[in-house]
């Protein structure tokens, strides 16, 4: 009963894995003069399915964003949101499409409720149904109380609830979060993450974009990790943290001079599956990938069994930097400042 | 959900938006612009207080030397730049609408906006509705003090031809407003570069003293200043005068404006990311 089904001529390509194709994107390119925000990336998003799109600043997330929600025309390739192509049919798309931006994108000079109102007479409810629309957002995203006072009185994570509120009015099929905890601290992200999750509980299908693997592991089911506008691993969030490790043990053996041979010792050990144990310099520690408290055990033993004084041992998620460190060799860093001290790193790996 | 699994031939072309739905997401955002009004009422300063401070300055400041220049005193001042004062209303509030945009584009909110299901043009057209509003609010201030302070009104329909004249021309100016607001990086830049382009045109022109004691070379400037074509149009409507020239010269500069610069403002506005 959906718009598209007037028009309706063909179906879309079944993702291999089941399940309809809510975002399709094929060799999506965007130029800004020298620079190649996106560079050929390919995505497929699963009808009610929460895709990550992970990757540090200047990955090129927001452009694919805004490229998906027709607020920016790609330089070459396809990309299609419920079968909508964003060029050809970008009415039909904002139907159906909820956004909520890196910078909450409402209205500060305007109360909550007359924010949401707006918006559901843009989207063409009609009074009445706008206002109670209004209202039950409000209810929802706990802003009841402040549904009066001018937005620019909010604290950020109440702005970014009220964003997220806007968002929904349209019952959206898909949901474009840019970036959604950003610069909030570590309760309201909480409260954030609570509010996507029971979103995704309705079965709205969700393209996250996010610099935290936390945020990733939290709500995604698929994780498309993006480095320099290029896709650089995708797949299940269980298989790319096999791959990078899902937790992750830092070592700090009280003598630097250990770090070497204990990292040598613990990958002849042959225990950390597919992820090899990283030297940390820096901060004089190891950083040890575990998939499986079994493997956290051998690995004490390991340390153990040779000796040597142990500062400290934690475990912990791996970081942005650690996945892309596991992935490509490199550490996550902005394109412009990264391409000389990449090429050093490489040489050296 | 029938919509997610059916996609479109290439061929099928763009949703149509029907007028009655382009209608009520104007009337939306006029709302929103109105709100805002009330929540932020120094926004209104302009309209409010620049014709009363204006009209003050110039009438008691001036009024008197000026006058005596025209044959009078002050009385005669006060009929000679009333309607200059009128005709530079239109320009002054159409600097707003630059501003306005701009702070939008800025903080995010118009990338809602264009990722919603509704014709770009009713968010510039909602804005153009809410700043002619504020326009005209402008000019009825500037009468009530223009009375207050002695000015005679010899024709009501003069009157309001003025006024009418003033708005249209300040909405052809609107258009290249909203092209700075567009293309500028913040919104006092935008009203830096207004008031660096307004100063000389207003005060280049006859809006507010006679123009024939001015040097030859300023004469020329006034002599092609739309402003002064504008302001002898609403002198001759509201006080008696030649109309005619000034008239159809403020109408072609009118046409001329908008014919150039709204396509400019339109392509700018839809194409900005």
């Amino acid at each position: 009963m959906g718009p598209g089904t007037v028009l309706g001529m063909t179906r879309i390509d079944k993702n291999p894995n089941g399940g309809n194709t809510a975002v399709t994107v094929r060799g999506l390119v965007k130029h800004y003069g020298e620079t190649k925000a996106l560079d050929g990336v390919d995505l497929d998003v699963r009808e009610g399915t929460v895709m990550g799109v992970l990757g540090p600043n200047g990955a090129g997330k927001t452009t694919l964003v805004r490229i998906l929600s027709t607020l920016l025309a790609p330089t070459a390739g396809e990309a299609t949101v419920v079968g909508y192509d964003v060029l050809r049919q970008p009415r039909q798309l904002r139907k159906v499409i909820g956004l909520t931006g890196q910078y909450a994108s409402v209205d500060e000079k305007l109360a909550g409720w007359e924010n949401l109102y707006l918006i559901g007479r843009l989207l063409d409810l009609t009074r009445k149904d706008a206002r109670s629309r209004a209202d039950e957002l409000l209810e929802r995203f706990s802003l009841t109380e402040a549904a009066r006072r001018p937005a620019s009185t909010y604290s950020g994570g109440m702005r970014r609830r009220l964003d997220l509120a806007a968002s929904m009015i349209g019952r959206p099929q898909v949901l474009f979060l840019d970036e959604p905890t950003t610069g909030l601290d570590p309760r309201t992200r909480n409260e954030v993450w609570a509010e996507v999750k029971s979103m995704v509980g309705e079965g709205v299908t969700v393209l996250l974009t996010t610099q935290y693997m936390e945020e990733a592991e939290q709500l995604a089911s698929e994780l498309t990790v993006v480095d320099r506008g290029k896709v650089i691993a995708s797949g299940g969030i269980e298989e790319l943290k096999s791959k990078v490790g899902g937790r992750a043990l830092r070592i700090r053996p009280v003598d630097p001079l250990e770090l070497r041979p204990l990292a040598g010792a613990l990958d002849a050990l042959g225990i950390t599956g597919l992820a090899t144990t990283t030297v940390d310099p820096e901060t004089g520690t190891l950083l040890v990938p575990i998939l499986s408290d079994e493997q956290l055990t051998a690995v004490v033993g390991a340390v153990t069994a040779r000796g040597i004084t142990i500062g400290s041992i934690t475990t912990e998620l791996p970081s942005l930097d650690e996945v892309f460190l596991s992935l490509t060799g490199h550490k996550a860093s902005a394109p412009q400042d990264a391409v000389p001290t990449d090429t050093r790193e490489e040489v050296a790996v | 959900m029938s919509a997610a699994t059916i996609t479109a031939t290439p061929a099928a072309t763009d949703a149509h938006i029907p007028l009655r739905n382009h209608f009520r997401h104007t009337g939306a955002l006029i709302r929103r612009n109105l709100l805002w009004i009330r929540q932020d009422p120094e926004s209104m300063f302009d309209a409010v207080l620049f014709p009363v401070i204006f009209t003050l300055l110039f009438v008691y400041v001036f009024g008197g030397s000026i006058g005596k220049s025209l044959g009078g005193g002050q009385e005669a001042y006060v009929q000679y730049v009333i309607p200059g004062l009128l005709a530079m209303m239109g320009m002054n509030m159409s600097q707003g609408v630059g501003t306005g945009f701009n702070t939008d584009f800025n903080s995010g909110v118009m990338d809602r906006f264009r990722s919603l299901p509704i014709g770009r043009g009713s968010v510039l057209i909602a804005k153009i509705v809410v700043e002619l509003m504020r326009m005209l609010a402008a000019c009825v201030i500037l009468m009530i003090v223009a009375v207050l302070v002695g000015f005679d009104i010899t024709s009501w329909i003069g009157m309001l031809g003025a006024v009418g004249l003033a708005t249209v021309f300040g909405s052809a100016l609107m258009w290249v407003f909203i092209t700075l607001g567009v293309t500028m990086k913040s919104a006092q830049s935008v009203q830096a570069m207004g008031f660096l382009v307004m100063m000389p045109l207003q005060f280049g022109s006859s809006i507010f003293a006679p123009t024939d004691s001015m040097p030859g070379w300023l004469q020329n400037f006034t002599e092609y200043n739309p402003l002064s074509s504008l302001a002898d149009a609403a002198r001759g409507m509201m006080v008696g005068g030649p109309v005619a020239h000034g008239l159809w010269v403020t109408l072609a500069w009118s046409v001329g404006l908008t014919a150039v610069m709204a396509p400019v403002a339109i392509h700018k506005f839809r194409t900005k990311n």
